[in-house]
């Protein structure tokens, strides 16, 4: 009974979201909106009994993702807003429409009239009285390492990236040409000096 | 920590397909690429629900493992896709997608 009421709300948090992020002309209210979405899945993790998840959840996405797609917004100019009625490629916005539509109904009949199959865990059993964390932190460090030493390495690479984009560089601004001509070639003057 | 008579996942897979058909969805409809960005994050939230859904059915902590990792990669692809974004839309107005035609022949 319990979970069924903080599903209910957690649903409901999480569609209000959803549709908001869609909805909302506005980035900036986007973003809030995405934030509601975030609080709401890390509510069913922790009804799903996932408490490490649904913290990292509020931390990582609440805390750092929203705020840096934020910070974003602000840098570039919080007064584009997309005018809804403008549709560059005709009848694309109904066909997304239906194809989302046609693929909700494929995968509620999926769910609703498939079973989940597979067999119970052999070596990452979730036991009901070892704590969430340490359960993860054992899987994570013995059966999983690899993947979690990957990780950092993918991290490196993404500041790294992120540096090397966000460097400001003259020479990349070839796009502030507002003619489509081909500009002169540079050694055109050095021929004339030497001939 | 277990709650009595518990509700099944079925219910947290119909949301995860909703929520996950919305982003797609938005991510189709929208034209501003910090939405359609906001829209990808939509449905990777929407796959972690499942896989934790999932991890409590079959009684597995490999799914909650995964969504740790999609975590991480989505803080990975957030910077990295930001960072392309904004230094895009440093040097042309206009947040759209539609106004990155430079490769249209």
């Amino acid at each position: 009974m319990v979970e069924q009421i903080v599903f209910i709300i957690g649903a409901l948090i999480c569609l209000l979201g959803a549709s908001g992020v869609i909805g909302f002309r506005n980035p900036v209210h986007s973003a809030l909106s995405l934030i509601a979405t975030l609080f709401g899945v890390a509510v069913l993790f922790i009804a799903l009994e996932a408490e490490f998840l649904a913290a990292v959840q509020i931390i990582v996405y609440a805390g750092a993702i929203v705020v840096l797609f934020l910070f974003v917004i602000m840098l570039l100019g919080v007064d584009q807003t997309d005018d809804v009625g403008f549709e560059p490629l005709k009848g694309q916005r109904p066909a997304a429409i239906v194809a989302g539509a046609l693929l909700v109904v494929g995968l509620i009949a999926i769910i609703v009239l498939g079973a989940v199959t597979g067999e119970s865990s052999a070596n990452a059993k979730v036991e009901p009285l070892v704590p969430n964390v340490e359960q993860l932190a054992r899987s994570l460090f013995t059966d999983y390492l690899f993947a979690f030493e990957i990780t950092s390495v993918l991290l490196v690479i993404a500041v790294v990236g992120a540096v090397s984009l966000a460097r400001h560089r003259r020479e990349a601004f070839i796009d502030e040409l507002p003619h489509d001509d081909i500009p002169e070639p540079e050694s055109a003057p050095s021929d004339e000096v030497t001939a | 920590m277990m709650l009595a008579a518990s509700m099944g996942s079925e219910p947290y897979l119909i949301l995860g397909a909703i929520l996950f058909t919305m982003g797609a969805v938005g991510l189709l409809v929208r034209r501003n690429a910090l939405v359609m960005f906001m829209c990808v994050e939509l449905m990777l939230n929407a796959v972690n629900l499942s896989f934790v859904a999932l991890s409590r059915e079959l009684d597995d902590l490999g799914g909650q493992i995964a969504v740790f990792f999609v975590l991480v990669v989505a803080a990975a692809e957030v910077v990295v896709g930001l960072g392309i974004i904004v230094s895009i839309f440093r040097r042309r107005q206009g947040a759209t997608a539609d106004d990155l035609s430079v490769l249209k022949g």
